[in-house]
């Protein structure tokens, strides 16, 4: 019983860090349709760029800002350069441009970190007795933090001029534009915003699993899967998804090694994909 | 202040308009009269950027607009209504109207100025201020739609077949919106398919058949000769 | 240069004698909407039937279930003397009743030769899979008659992605001529034509019908009033009124629909 609750304490941590990168990438899909397939690779990059923050100033928080900041400009020069040739291309196109990117980016962290894995110094330090084990005091830290950067977006998109011109551009582009409102800016500041939040992830993710090139493969992996049970597009169904699955493979660790846990993942996705192919979470359409 | 000249688009290879022209002097309302699928949509549609004309020339206040950006003809005048109005469902009504309003230079001032005249003159609208768009009927869209192109402050507002679907009741009051529109020197590019409606709020009207203007003549003309309307649209 | 007004005299033969089509009752709701509403039209064989309306009439829906894309909810349509209501849409075509879209049927990757061709196949050799292509000289020689008829006949080896946009509506009409029908249907077949193409294809029309029953939903007045024998008009989905030509132009309740009066 104690091993059910402590997986699903793991269960929520790793879901609210997963919901920080899967929303960055349904908010991505929503609004441009692009399938993002780079994103892991930008929590990759954010590891990176905070851990060697990390290395020169010690200071964890500046790291995340850090992080966060470098990897969405970079993001937006990203998508400026390579994704808005591409609008309106068939989903195929926008796939392959950002696997490419995937690539670019895992033998750039290579070139410019080195071959060995990073590890990010926890800012909170000490566990604490969560029944039998001492369960370390960072990531319940990481859990709050992520959830209010996802409350923060939330708030962002529900008031304030930027959150009224996504939100119209996601339901209609066009018509959007009709109203004078600059389409390939709020494009352009979606994907900033979600490459921040992946960055923010894989900062949070360093003291947990280390920073390593190839780290973001899964991240993409499990984000995928996250936004196609959440519904693609929908924000809130997404967060939802997000601790559902990792609760899951929680739970399903306890049963099999935690390599195999993800398994159960993946028949979430099929499932998700037989029965209710627009997402779990969301309300069935008319 | 908005002139086509023999303007052709095309929807792949589908020739759609074969050089059509139009224009729309400040402050006036033209009608665009045709049966269905000469063109008169895809005119609108030319017009605001979202198809590029393949040939001709389109003039906004003297400068040449083909190819602008949809959201920069917003911003120099081009309010649009499209045919099936397009409200954000999700957005409430407040929301909705915000859209046209987060534009740079509008103060905060004038932004509660607009929104009191229009929620004046459509009183329902403030009703249901904070209502999601997709709960209101048919005919408080088509006032929405037209509301959120006011907020632009537009200099010309082309209006695609905005009683479509409407109940009598809700026509009249449509009528009696652009003519509102008029009063204030908004000029209006009027798509109709009902005749009445748009002899009487028309200045001039143009009719299409197969992607060409083939009769213009001011709406009085129109009014006491119907037989070319007759014509081109009648059976 | 306009179509000659006035409609050709209907042919002998559709005087008496059972119609080819007949549609009783028809009825397609969606929720609460009545998109067709008891239609219930008769169409002999040999003759060429316009159905117009304004918009919202109903027409699509109509076409829609006449050949099997959409199933009435209520209401029997008779083909032949067989009744097919309900019937998918390739069952409705092998019995003889296509319909010709917005070239939604071109493969361009194909010749035109080969687009008739395969559709022609589905007709007479649809499971022997073993024989070469080039040996089925029946096939080719119906598909070479199509093409004639339709006025492509110089262009079989022409890519049909490399066709221009009126030669690519000719073929769709060939590939639907090729399933050797009994009934046509050509959806709206003139929009977005210019003035000399609309012409061209009423041509066209006129040439093929004579061994054919037609039904074509169009909004250019004038082509519908050249080329049909009878009219039907449909408003909020139901038959407002049916006649020759000069009788519907007659009509002021139908001219009241059209301009709204």
């Amino acid at each position: 019983m104690d091993q059910i609750l402590i997986q699903t304490v793991n269960g929520l941590v790793n879901g609210l860090i997963l919901a920080l990168v899967a929303s960055g990438l349904t908010l991505i899909f929503g609004i441009m349709d692009v399938v993002n397939f780079a994103h892991g690779d930008l929590v990759m990059l954010g590891g990176f760029v905070g851990a060697a923050t990390m290395g020169t100033t010690g200071n964890f928080w500046l790291a995340l800002a850090v992080a966060a900041l470098v990897i969405a400009v970079f993001g937006a020069a990203l998508q400026v350069t390579t994704l808005r040739p591409l609008l309106g291309r068939d989903p195929l196109t926008t796939i392959l441009a950002t696997f490419g990117v995937s690539l670019v980016l895992q033998k750039y962290a290579i070139w410019q970190w080195g071959p060995t894995a990073r590890k990010i110094d926890e800012p909170i330090t000490g566990q604490f007795a969560l029944f039998y084990l001492q369960y370390p005091w960072y990531r319940i830290g990481a859990a709050i933090c992520a959830a209010a950067i996802i409350g923060g977006l939330y708030a962002f998109l529900k008031y304030g001029k930027y959150g009224v011109w996504i939100r119209a551009t996601m339901q209609d582009r066009i018509m959007a534009a009709a109203m004078g409102i600059p389409v390939p800016r709020v494009h352009m500041l979606v994907f900033a915003i979600g490459a921040a939040m992946a960055a923010a992830s894989g900062v949070f993710f360093g003291p947990v699993g280390g920073v390593t090139q190839t780290m973001g493969f899964d991240f993409t992996l499990r984000a995928f899967i996250v936004v196609v049970v959440g519904g693609m597009g929908n924000l809130g169904g997404s967060i939802l998804a997000a601790i559902f699955i990792s609760l899951l493979e929680a739970y399903a660790s306890l049963v099999v090694s935690p390599a195999q846990a993800v398994i159960a993942s993946f028949v979430m996705l099929i499932v998700t994909l037989l029965f209710r192919p627009t997402g779990l979470f969301v309300p069935t359409p008319k | 202040m908005l002139a086509l000249q023999n303007v052709h688009t095309y929807y792949g290879k589908s020739h759609i308009l074969h050089g059509v022209t139009i224009d729309v002097g400040p402050g006036e309302v033209v009608g665009l009269l045709g049966r269905n699928g000469v063109g008169k949509s895809t005119t609108l549609k030319t017009i605001v950027g979202l198809v590029r004309p393949a040939d001709g020339q389109i003039t906004f206040e003297g400068r040449p607009i083909a190819g602008m950006a949809p959201h920069q003809l917003a911003r120099i005048g081009i309010a649009w209504v499209p045919e099936d109005r397009r409200i954000f469902k999700l957005l409430t009504v407040s929301e909705n109207l915000r859209t046209g309003l987060d534009r740079p230079g509008v103060t905060e001032a004038r932004r509660q100025g607009l929104l009191e005249k229009v929620y004046a003159s459509f009183p329902i609208l403030r009703q249901r201020r904070d209502q999601a768009g997709g709960t209101l009927s048919g005919g408080e869209q088509q006032m929405l739609a037209i509301a959120r192109a006011m907020m632009l402050e537009p200099k010309i507002i082309l209006l695609d077949e905005p009683t479509e679907g409407l109940m009598p009741r809700m026509v009249a009051q449509i009528r009696e919106i652009v003519q509102a529109l008029h009063r204030d020197g908004v000029a209006i590019l009027l798509v109709e398919q009902n005749v009445p409606l748009t002899l009487d709020a028309s200045d001039r009207i143009y009719i299409m058949e197969k992607g060409v203007v083939r009769h213009q003549a001011p709406a009085a003309d129109l009014r006491a000769d119907q037989s070319v309307i007759h014509q081109y649209l009648g059976v | 240069m306009t179509i000659a007004q006035g409609s050709p005299a209907p042919p002998a033969e559709s005087v008496g004698g059972a119609p080819l089509l007949a549609t009783q009752d028809l009825t397609v709701r969606f929720g609460g909407l009545a998109a067709l509403n008891g239609v219930s039209i008769a169409v002999p064989r040999g003759e060429i039937r316009a159905v117009i309306g304004p918009n919202g009439a109903g027409k699509s829906t109509f076409f829609n279930c006449l050949t099997g894309v959409l199933r009435p909810t209520s209401g029997r349509i008779l083909f032949d003397g067989q009744d097919i209501t309900g019937l998918p849409s390739d069952r409705v075509s092998h019995r003889g009743l296509a319909r010709s879209y917005q070239i939604t049927n071109i493969l361009p990757g194909a010749t035109v030769l080969e687009n008739v061709r395969v559709a022609a196949q589905s007709r007479r050799h649809a499971w022997s899979m073993l024989r070469h292509h080039g040996s089925y000289r029946d096939l080719i020689d119906r598909a070479r008659d199509v093409l004639a008829s339709v006025g492509l006949a110089d262009k079989t080896m022409e890519l049909a992605a490399n066709l221009s946009h009126g030669e690519q509506r000719n073929l769709e009409i060939g590939i639907a001529l090729a399933t050797e029908p009994k009934l046509l249907c050509l959806d709206e077949p003139t929009a977005g034509m210019s003035v000399t193409e609309t012409h061209q294809t009423v041509e066209l029309v006129r040439r093929i019908a004579k061994d054919l029953t037609i039904m074509i939903v169009e909004h250019d007045m004038e082509v519908v009033m050249g080329l049909a024998h009878r009219i039907t008009v449909l408003h909020y989905g139901e038959v407002l009124a049916e006649g020759t030509p000069a009788e519907i132009q007659a009509n002021a309740r139908v001219q009241e629909v059209y301009l709204k009066t």
